[in-house]
């Protein structure tokens, strides 16, 4: 290029470079020209897309000179837990903290309950039956099974309850806070409609309240009826949406529950309006402290017989998410949305089928579609084929297991000989948001937001 | 037949409860008496036999619930949630029922001589209740199967939302809910209404007496047309 070209470049207006809003963004358009040409709301499964303040802003810190850490492989560090021995006549023991949240038959494909059944049994875990009630698939391959109790009780009958281990009453989910659940026509076939006793291929819309009691009050003469149908067995598990923890933890122990689990807002739904799951809700990290101060103010804090548990949900993913979560005080975790990711949702191997349906692997949320390419959000009998409930479930018990040899690793890098042992002086935030939320201090320094002065 | 007696006064619920928790072969075709009720919860929940249970007085919230077999009777009122989830047998209240009475009930018969609250016969999946007196408002929300008969009144919002639960009401409606009808009493459906006047106690009424109540059926698929209704 001559000097004299130059020259006539820098002399001409330069072309800016195209440049999106970030208020207006490319996902935010779309959305905008989907709702002008449809006139209804997004709905998807899944939970929150967004970035949150989440575990991964927090960090242990690993034992040193002023403390020493357990030897790994040779010094024992404890998973198990005892969960709802309050009144249950029959507690929950499990052999690790993860559990499998619930999800229903109806929104997943029987062979994918079957595997997540398998999956749990063999990791010593409990699962979780969902709206539109228990199927022989579940039932008979869980060793421990959680009965959900919901506002549409669907599926609820008395025979179920007896056979269930433990029974979990569903005022909300983190998803959805405030919000009933949702099953679209496609996946409301023969079976599923005559579980729920509706008409098949309807758009089901499940109420968002329960039908026959209203407020902490009526809540505790609830439980009481579930504890004398099934002669005080069986622990009574309170689900909550995180919103309000701190109050809703403190009504649902005064109203009876024998354990408490806490769904943030990244947790998992079959199908709901996108606005509710991104909108509406906290995420879990700014709800475990809360919930457990509920628990302590009441003196329920693992205070030996006298205790409720806690078990949290809403983005959990490996060991270091299950010990922050339970150094911040929860007792167990559950798993949904990893739970499916390691039955084979949204597997790279699918990609081709992903594209067809107009998303890519890992992005595919249209599950009340029910047109799942892996098998298991869905109710169609040919796709379903394609999950292996054997294999998918030795995958489930193989992650779970990794989660547990995780958090073991780091609680012994603590110097934990279980990992209830861990506290929240074991932890730092990175973040001024997380160090807030999780009330443990900026790292490097002493301060909490809202809690000590910088 | 064996009558057994028990008193709230003298023995706690739970045991009586247990006790009529027990094998069938041992409590078929017995009679269970419970004397002082005064307004307990929970009495006679999760009956599994075909006992004959007769509460002489008050019951609080829940009785009978999710009733199996077993024939209830409550001498008094009830409380909240009256027979709610029966699957099957009858549930007989002489007096009135407070709300949701009925709630879900998949099977079986619900009677209640005098008035029920609000949202009786909520989530209706498959039993029969009949009410001789007026049901409050919002009665037969989201009922999805069964049948649902009122000799007096009914509240607003009645039957919104309804699935296929069919709903006949003798009096006046103040409103009906989203998506509920008026509909024509075809020869089965009057088949239906004149056999439970029979079996709960009012063979002397005219089934011609009745106005019939169903789906609309318009807000069984999302469409943005209902965007009102939802």
């Amino acid at each position: 290029m001559s000097h004299d070209n130059n020259k006539d470049v820098l002399h001409k207006t330069p072309q800016t470079k195209p440049r999106y809003s970030a208020t207006f963004d490319e996902y935010t358009m779309s959305e905008i020209r989907r709702s002008a040409a449809t006139g209804i709301y997004d709905i998807r499964g899944g939970g929150s897309k967004r970035k949150l303040p989440h575990f991964d802003d927090l960090l242990f810190l690993g034992a040193s000179v002023s403390r020493y850490p357990l030897e790994g492989y040779r010094e024992k560090c404890g998973t198990d837990v005892v969960l709802g021995a309050r009144f249950a006549k029959k507690p929950i023991h499990l052999r690790t903290p993860v559990t499998i949240a619930g999800m229903s038959f109806g929104s997943l494909s029987g062979p994918a309950k079957e595997a997540l059944g398998r999956g749990a049994s063999a990791a010593g875990t409990s699962t979780t039956t969902g709206d539109g009630g228990m199927t022989q698939e579940e039932r008979g391959h869980s060793t421990t099974l959680v009965y959900q109790y919901l506002p549409s009780r669907y599926g609820m009958n008395p025979d179920d309850l007896r056979k269930a281990d433990a029974i979990e009453v569903v005022i909300g989910q983190g998803a959805k806070p405030g919000g009933g659940g949702m099953l679209l026509g496609q996946k409301i076939t023969k079976r599923v409609a005559k579980m729920r006793c509706l008409p098949e291929g309807i758009d089901q819309r499940s109420s968002c309240r329960h039908p026959d009691w209203t407020g902490p009050d009526d809540l505790e003469i609830k439980i009481n009826e579930i504890r004398e149908i099934t002669d005080w067995e069986k622990p009574i598990y309170v689900k909550i949406g995180a919103t309000r923890p701190y109050f809703d933890v403190a009504l649902a122990v005064k109203a009876g529950a024998d354990v408490i689990v806490l769904d943030g807002m990244q947790g998992g739904t079959a199908a709901t309006q996108e606005v509710f799951i991104e909108h509406v809700g906290i995420p879990i990290l700014a709800a475990i402290r809360p919930a457990v101060k509920a628990l302590q103010d009441l003196g329920m804090y693992r205070n030996g017989k006298n205790s409720v548990q806690l078990i949290v949900s809403g983005g959990i993913r490996n060991g270091a998410d299950v010990a922050k979560a339970i150094a911040l005080g929860a007792d167990a975790v559950a798993i949904g949305t990893a739970a499916l990711i390691a039955l084979g949702d949204n597997d790279p191997h699918l990609e081709a089928e992903y594209q067809k349906l107009g998303t890519t692997a890992g992005a595919y949320d249209d599950w009340h579609e029910g047109k799942d390419p892996a098998g298991i959000t869905t109710q169609d009998p040919e796709l379903m084929k394609r999950i292996d409930p054997v294999k998918a479930g030795h995958r489930l018990a193989n992650y779970i297991a990794v989660m547990t040899m995780e958090a073991q690793v780091v609680a012994r890098a603590c110097g934990k000989s279980h990992l209830h042992n861990l506290e929240p002086e074991d932890l730092v935030a990175l973040t001024i948001e997380a160090s807030a939320m999780a009330q443990v201090p900026l790292a490097g320094t002493n301060w909490i937001p809202g809690v000590t002065k910088f | 037949m064996e009558t057994l007696n028990f008193d709230l006064d003298k023995k706690r619920l739970r045991e009586v409860n247990q006790f009529l928790h027990g094998d069938a072969s041992g409590l078929n075709g017995k009679s269970v008496v419970i004397e002082n009720p005064n307004g307990a919860h929970s009495i006679a929940v999760g009956l599994k036999s075909d006992v004959h249970v007769t509460i002489k007085g008050h019951a609080g919230y829940y009785a009978a619930g999710m009733n199996q077999l077993a024939k209830v009777t409550i001498e008094g009122s009830a409380g909240s949630g009256v027979a709610e989830n029966m699957m099957s047998g009858t549930v007989h209240v002489k007096g009135f029922a407070s709300n949701a009475a009925g709630a879900t009930a998949n099977g079986g018969l619900l009677v209640i001589d005098g008035d029920a609250g609000l949202r009786c016969a909520i989530a209706l999946k498959g039993a029969d209740v009949v009410v001789g007196g007026s049901v409050g408002s919002f009665s037969a929300f989201m009922a999805q199967a069964g049948n649902f008969v009122v000799l007096g009144d009914a509240g607003e919002g009645l039957g919104d939302s309804i699935y296929e639960a069919k709903v006949f009401v003798r009096g006046k409606v103040k409103s009906l809910g989203a998506d509920c009808e008026i509909k024509t009493m075809d020869a089965e459906s009057k088949k239906i209404l004149t056999d439970l006047l029979v079996k709960s106690g009012h063979k002397d009424v005219s089934p011609d007496s009745f106005t019939q109540y169903g789906s609309a059926r318009t807000l069984y698929h999302f469409h943005v047309d209902n965007a009102g209704a939802y």
